[in-house]
């Protein structure tokens, strides 16, 4: 195992605020306190923290329609997007963008997307400006399995492999495109999708967080250093439906505690740090505790924080009235 | 100053802009032309040779030959604003505009509002569009409309070649996303350019003629239309106010008001198809505005509801020409 204490310690933070956060958001939407629509992350946490650890400030993510995990890992300030969230004038977009918008260009965040497979093309982007201006930065792409059927990511996957371009390709494949299954919509394996267009493809336990991030490691190495691009196929589950109000009719109640019980990497997590005694248990209970007491007070501000007034309607368009 | 044609305007824009500034990086499919393959590199220039010889310049690292795959070049263009290139994209016919339509209207028109103002995109989309080349239904449309629909992307349609050159590196030093639009017929009109580089400004619409009796609005390629009929009105003893609209979004309401005023007669050309298009979204302009300064109908000739047909006689029946656009003048003069 590669990793220092205080970089264990850092995934275990950056796992339960996601955690932590998402858990916030579904009771706050329940109890009808949230507008919009929101996707949650619970579950998928390991993808993410080890993702982004093997990123810096200037490497770029593009995000999906649940990407508040994703916003998290990438340093995105938790009160400002819960904030957003809450369509504050304070959020992290002013309240302009929402859920599926979060954005913060100085973290390297450009953005989650309300579009399936909106991402990966903008990422192409990020890439090209690293290999034009000689920097040895990456650019990671998120996508779920429902968007591996959008044409964009095809696209993408082939314009990266031409161009050889620092561009990673993260597809975190929870079984579900809404409420269809992958049996059901995905022709072929993903993994193979990847390798057709010639990247350096990989299938990944999305519950071990040591799994992901080694191989995460692996890749983002060889595109820093001109090796080109690669897919990760993740392998994961998500606690909550599709949305917010999903009632998840379409998985088995046996489906549901499985991946509660035996697919949670946060447990997982936990289970090998400890048992290998690298780190102690009453110190990431306190970990869990510090991201609680953090989470509920990005809603106490939040709720507190004002809304944006018809002066704001009208800024951030270059059309002037 | 010398004369050049408008497809070499646009060639100089943007060798100009590309030497000025190392950021500035040209996409699309066959800008250079001959990528992989034994025979001449810079093949094409594009398919009408208007980036041909920038390659010899700036060597394919800042030339980019992509495949055909519309949605994953005006992704990368984005991203690539997003993250501090200046990139010029090629959507090589407008039409195509269909299948990678969600990078546009979704991602790069929405950043800037979205994200709370943080985001920069200076990104420029050179596309062509219209009538006149037997091209059929999927290669003659204009489609600005539905661009200029979209509040976040700026329209441009340069109707000459100085125009095309000083508004192309506008879009190009313009810090949001902007649709560059070039009439395929216009590419070898030509006029007198300046050799240096200069910019002209959005939202500025450029009067070519001012008359008293009537007033023609027009953009792109029916601007010249509209100054072949003021010509030919001029002879009969009526004169025409002609305005080019030169961008459609930002769009110069107060020009557009004051020309419709000056006569109380318009007569609004636009080769887009008719239903909420340029010409209707103006008349409602001038119509809220302006309406007691009207002396008769808001008249429009454009073409038929119908997509582009292929047939020589029908698509010069189909398009706006000066013996329609004097004809209809004639109803209101």
């Amino acid at each position: 195992m590669q990793l220092n204490r205080e970089e264990l310690l850092k995934a275990y933070q950056g796992m339960c605020m996601i955690r932590e956060f998402d858990d916030a958001v579904h009771y706050e939407f329940a109890a009808d306190a949230m507008p919009g629509f929101v996707h949650l992350y619970v579950g998928e946490e390991a993808s993410a923290m080890g993702i982004c650890m093997n990123l810096n400030q200037k490497d770029t993510i593009a995000s999906t329609h649940r990407g508040h995990g994703h916003c998290i890992a990438k340093g995105c300030d938790v009160t400002d997007m819960m904030k957003e969230l809450y369509g504050k004038k304070d959020g992290i977009c002013g309240g302009k963008g929402g859920s599926m918008h979060i954005a913060d260009l100085s973290k390297g965040m450009l953005g989650a997307n309300g579009i399936v497979g909106g991402g990966p093309p903008i990422v192409l982007g990020a890439a090209l400006t690293y290999k034009t201006k000689k920097t040895n930065n990456v650019s990671v792409g998120f996508f779920g399995d429902g968007a591996s059927n959008q044409g964009s990511i095809s696209e993408s996957m082939n314009m990266a492999s031409v161009l050889k371009l620092p561009a990673i390709f993260v597809c975190e494949d929870n079984g579900y495109a809404e409420s269809t299954a992958r049996e059901y919509a995905v022709g072929g394996k993903i993994l193979d999708r990847g390798k057709a267009f010639g990247l350096d493809s990989h299938e990944v336990d999305g519950d071990n967080f040591f799994e992901v991030y080694e191989t995460a490691k692996h890749v983002i190495e060889n595109a820093r250093n001109g090796k080109g691009p690669a897919l990760l196929h993740i392998k994961t589950s998500k606690v909550y439906g599709h949305f917010e109000g999903d009632a998840i009719s379409y998985r088995t109640k046996e489906e549901n505690e499985r991946i509660k019980n035996d697919e949670d990497p946060l447990k997982i997590f936990k289970m090998k740090v400890t048992e290998a005694g690298l780190l102690e248990l009453d110190q990431l209970e306190k970990i869990e505790n510090e991201a609680k007491a953090k989470i509920k007070n990005a809603i106490d501000e939040s709720k507190k924080a004002e809304f944006p007034t018809s002066k704001d309607l009208l800024t951030d368009v270059y059309i002037k009235y | 100053m010398s004369l050049k044609t408008y497809r070499e305007a646009i060639n100089e824009a943007l060798l100009q802009e590309m030497q000025k500034d190392k950021n500035v990086v040209v996409i699309g499919e066959d800008v250079a032309g001959g990528a992989g393959t034994n025979g001449e590199q810079d093949a094409w220039g594009g398919v009408l040779g208007v980036t041909k010889g920038l390659l010899k310049h700036f060597g394919r690292e800042r030339i980019i030959d992509t495949p055909i795959t519309e949605t994953a070049i005006m992704g990368m263009a984005s991203g690539a604003a997003l993250t501090g290139l200046r990139p010029v994209a090629e959507l090589m016919f407008v039409d195509f505009m269909g299948v990678c339509f969600d990078q546009i209207l979704n991602q790069t028109a929405k950043f800037r509002y979205m994200f709370g103002g943080k985001a920069v995109t200076p990104l420029t989309i050179r596309t062509m569009y219209g009538g006149g080349l037997r091209a059929a239904s999927q290669h003659s449309q204009c489609l600005y409309p539905m661009f200029t629909h979209v509040p976040g992307i700026k329209v441009v349609l340069p109707s000459n070649p100085y125009d095309a050159k000083g508004l192309l590196i506008q879009s190009i030093r313009d810090n949001d996303p902007v649709i560059f639009m070039e009439h395929k017929n216009l590419y070898d009109t030509s006029g007198d350019v300046p050799d240096e580089s200069y910019t002209i400004p959005f939202g500025e619409a450029n009067f070519t003629r001012e008359g008293k009796d009537i007033t023609f609005i027009a953009m792109g390629q029916t601007v010249e239309i509209c100054n072949k009929v003021a010509d030919t009105l001029k002879k009969e003893g009526k004169t025409s106010t002609v305005l080019d609209l030169r961008t459609l979004s930002p769009l110069d309401e107060d020009s557009i008001l004051e020309a419709a005023e000056e006569t109380g007669k318009v007569v609004i050309v636009d080769e887009s198809y008719p239903r909420c298009n340029i010409a209707t979204d103006i008349s409602a302009l001038i119509c809220q505005n302006s309406f007691d300064s009207l002396k008769a109908g808001i008249k429009m000739v454009t073409p038929p509801h119908t997509p582009v047909p292929f047939s020589p006689p029908l698509e010069d029946l189909y398009l706006p020409s000066e013996e329609k656009v004097i004809n209809t003048a004639r109803e209101i003069l």
